[in-house]
């Protein structure tokens, strides 16, 4: 053995060019074992779009549908409680829906396609509990200020009617809006936006 | 076949062995092309109109079928959906087990796998091998599955055939299968029946095996990306091999 | 940057011994120069080794093993897991390319006698991984509930029942149930995804020490540190790093390509790696017409059936097994390699290859009474070859060991 004659320079390139081709086959071979813990066809299937009937959806009801195992809340506001979610705009942490909680055509003082009909992820942005719905204007428990909305009940956070959080506790961001379209004026579908397939 | 040839070359230690065919008769070669599509759909139209009545696909779901087969949902839930089903949904059939079993004697498989099982050869020999058969309940037989208990369910589009046998030894019925005389014409002529259960084979082997054109052209890119990382092992093996005397 | 790598290497190594490991077992292991083409697959059964335990690891996260769910559970591994199939194709062609390196890397040590003193136990801790590895082979084999693997799960438990006296208990116990049921197959997937698994790595590592202790042979057998170079380094001797690690990535390259052959263009392998009648659900009230084990293990399974006594062809197969074992004490031979054997070793070993391979083709075929007079002449040979080594080993007129690698 000797080290007379050695070309280390095409001797670098190999070993560089080798590892950047193992390396590289490397990560091809780590993309299905990632790959593999997205959901599964059957997943998707069980959390396929969710088909909702409004038309016995009387105004101030609430109804809740299961979509992707989360429950989604759909509210028929009333005009009294449309008109009044304008009132406490300098209580709220986010009014104008600013952060990425809504698709954009829900990106309204409404945060909704239809003003009368919110459709909501009814999961609350702190801890994930499900909050409960209390369209009553200032009962006992929560206070003279409570105009109608969504209290959560394991830390107390609290939302308007729109969904979005107001100031002062745990919960940092408004409720979700999922993506939703109108198949008709009366069947709306949660799941899916407009033109996709 | 081609390609099982060339893994057997590989191992070399390992004899090739025809895969048991049941009676001993013959199968034919299904020569089919999973990767025709045109010719998967035809079978899928087929395979969903007259098998999923009795037979179940259970193992696998009308979108992924609509998906591969390059059908959009609309179309998919009305050419491949008959029950209440949901596109998202697997191919199961609404007749209860116990209910076939019942009007069959025994319940029928489910059919996501027998290509797999029993090899797309057989499947093309099956359905091309009812005959007719008084002694039998549905009064047709099988040649590569005597006895079966399915009737002729393609009868409208083939027809019905009778068997020849040679003349029967020692007591038997009858002796080996010889050929088949069609009696009376169903709807296609024997070469269109001919290419109607080969796609219906085809669907089959794609059904067993859904990820087969794509794990072979997957395959392809695997292979080529080896050679190159080979070439430059060896190079590099080369390289420093040069120290060594 | 490179001060903070050598800094972060001190630090380590002033609380492991990082560095020293690595020389140890690498970059100052000193390996015979003449390695040939049968020496790539110790390494190569390392690589299978760590592409069972991963992809397995991602099977089980889908897996169900209960009698219910598993084959359907298979099934959506198959079609519903985004590259499940993959995942699959590689553990289920792994397994048998594992038995395909493992029985390679064995006739290597047979034609070198690479058991010989000093290197019994590192033979014998080898046979220990391929007992071992034949039990995890035979409890995944189970795991599908397919056909195939429930009746061939029941016929070879039943061998145990061949035992004088504790048979039937044992079998039984071995079950957890009168027949192979949901029971048998959660036990077995729990021996199969963590117990025998662990047993091996630990095996495998005693098998490394062993021979970067007492080093490794080479097709001359003859000791590289016989000669010795002024700063005590074997003449003959090679660094394994980089010499062996750039050599061995190239064997890796090749048998990547051999195995991406198989799992994208065959994985079935024509229904030797994944069996035909393992695609129809375990049915308990129906045998499948023609039963035989998947393809390692029908070289033991047609001695089973040469013998026509139950008890006796449970102990011959076992036997026919662990007589391996023996194998540094039954080599008689002054010299190691087969290269300087005479022609009476190299004709025993010829007909013991030849019985080998014809004992697998027979235990695939079902048994006929021609087939059954092969096997049992192919067994004898088998064992001929083992019990007769201690005579004509010493009777075989052998060719002067050079002083040198050649």
């Amino acid at each position: 053995m000797s080290d007379g004659g050695v070309d280390t320079g095409r001797r670098r390139f190999l070993t560089a060019a080798t590892v950047a081709v193992g390396g590289a086959g490397a990560a091809f071979a780590a993309y299905p074992f990632l790959a593999a813990w997205q959901p599964s066809a059957r997943a998707e299937a069980a959390g396929a779009p969710v088909e909702v009937d409004l038309s016995k959806l009387e105004p101030g009801d609430m109804l809740r549908v299961e979509w992707r195992g989360k429950p989604i809340y759909v509210v028929n506001r009333s005009t009294p409680m449309l008109e009044r979610l304008d009132e406490h705009r300098d209580q709220l942490r986010d009014p104008d829906s600013s952060a990425p909680q809504q698709p954009a055509y829900a990106e309204n003082p409404y945060r909704s396609r239809e003003p009368e009909v919110l459709v909501l992820v009814g999961l609350c942005t702190h801890l994930g509990c499900s909050p409960s719905y209390r369209p009553e204007v200032a009962p006992a428990d929560l206070g003279p200020q409570w105009a109608g909305g969504f209290f959560c009940p394991c830390h107390g956070s609290r939302f308007d009617l729109a969904g979005r959080v107001y100031q002062g506790v745990p919960a940092p961001l408004n409720m979700a809006v999922p993506p939703y379209r109108y198949l008709s004026d009366n069947v709306i579908l949660v799941g899916e936006d407009e033109g996709a397939a | 076949m081609k390609s099982l040839r060339h893994g057997m070359l590989l191992l070399g230690l390992l004899p090739m062995v025809a895969f048991a065919a049941g009676d001993g008769a013959t199968l034919q070669s299904a020569n089919i092309d999973v990767g025709n599509t045109a010719s998967l759909q035809r079978g899928a139209r087929l395979f969903h109109n007259y098998c999923l009545g009795c037979h179940s696909v259970e193992y696998m779901r009308y979108s992924r079928v609509a998906e591969d087969l390059g059908l959009p949902p609309e179309l998919a839930q009305e050419s491949l959906i008959f029950t209440d089903a949901k596109l998202g949904d697997r191919i199961e059939i609404a007749m209860p087990p116990e209910a076939s079993a019942d009007w069959f004697g025994k319940a029928p498989p489910d059919l996501t796998l027998t290509a797999r099982q029993r090899g797309v050869d057989w499947v093309y020999t099956y359905l091309n091998s009812f005959y007719l058969d008084e002694s039998s309940t549905t009064g047709v037989n099988n040649v590569v599955f005597p006895d079966v208990a399915m009737p002729h369910v393609l009868w409208p589009l083939q027809g019905w055939q009778a068997a020849r046998f040679a003349p029967g030894e020692h007591g038997a019925d009858h002796g080996a299968f010889e050929g088949f005389e069609l009696v009376e014409a169903g709807q296609l002529t024997p070469g269109e029946y001919d290419d109607a259960i080969r796609d219906i084979t085809a669907y089959m082997s794609y059904l067993a095996e859904p990820m087969q054109t794509q794990r072979q052209r997957l395959g392809l890119w695997v292979l080529a990306f080896i050679a190159v990382l080979g070439v430059l092992a060896y190079l590099l093996k080369q390289e420093y091999w040069k120290d060594v005397h | 940057m490179r001060d903070v790598l050598i800094k972060g290497r001190d630090w380590i190594d002033a609380r492991f011994p990082m560095t020293k490991l690595w020389n140890e077992q690498a970059g100052e292991y000193y390996a015979p120069k003449n390695f040939n083409i049968w020496y790539y697959f110790g390494s190569l059964a390392l690589v299978v080794l760590v592409n069972q335990i991963v992809t397995g690891i991602w099977l089980t996260m889908n897996y169900k093993p209960s009698a219910a769910e598993a084959f359907a559970s298979v099934e959506y591994i198959m079609r519903d897991v985004e590259w499940g199939w993959l995942i699959r194709y590689m553990h289920s062609t792994g397994a048998s390319l594992f038995f395909v390196v493992v029985y390679l890397h064995m006739f290597r040590g047979l034609l070198y006698g690479s058991y010989r003193k000093p290197r019994e136990l590192l033979w014998l801790i080898g046979m220990v991984i391929y007992l071992v590895l034949m039990g995890e082979a035979f409890m995944g084999y189970l795991l599908p509930w397919g056909q195939m693997s429930y009746w061939g799960a029941q016929v070879i438990i039943s061998l145990f029942g061949a035992i004088p006296v504790v048979g039937e208990q044992l079998a039984q116990f071995i079950r957890g149930d009168y027949v192979v049921s949901d029971a048998t197959l959660n036990r077995f997937f729990a021996l199969h995804v963590i117990a025998l698994p662990l047993v091996l790595a630990g095996l495998v590592v005693a098998h490394l020490i062993a021979l970067h202790e007492v080093g490794s042979n080479n097709p001359d057998g003859i000791e590289i540190k016989a000669h010795k170079d002024a700063a005590g380094k074997p003449v003959d001797g090679i660094r394994f790093h980089p010499y062996y690690t750039v050599k061995d990535l190239y064997g890796l390259a090749v048998f990547l390509g051999l195995a991406a052959i198989i799992i994208f263009f065959t994985p079935e392998m024509g229904g030797y790696f994944l069996e035909h009648a393992n695609f129809q659900p375990a049915d308990p009230l129906q045998t499948p017409e023609h039963i035989a084990p998947v393809w390692y293990f029908t070289p033991f399974y047609a001695i089973l059936r040469a013998v026509p006594d139950k008890l006796g062809g449970v102990i011959a197969m076992g036997g026919a097994v662990m007589i391996l074992m023996l194998l540094p004490w039954l080599d008689r031979s002054p010299v190691r390699s087969v290269r300087y054997k005479g022609p009476i070793f190299k004709a025993a070993l010829a007909l013991f290859v030849v019985s080998f391979l014809g004992l697998g083709y027979l235990g695939l075929q079902p048994p006929t009474p021609t087939y059954t007079l092969l096997a049992r002449i192919f067994s004898v040979i088998y064992f001929g070859f083992f019990l007769l080594m201690p005579i004509y080993s010493r009777l075989d007129p052998v060719k002067p060991v050079p002083d040198r690698l050649t």
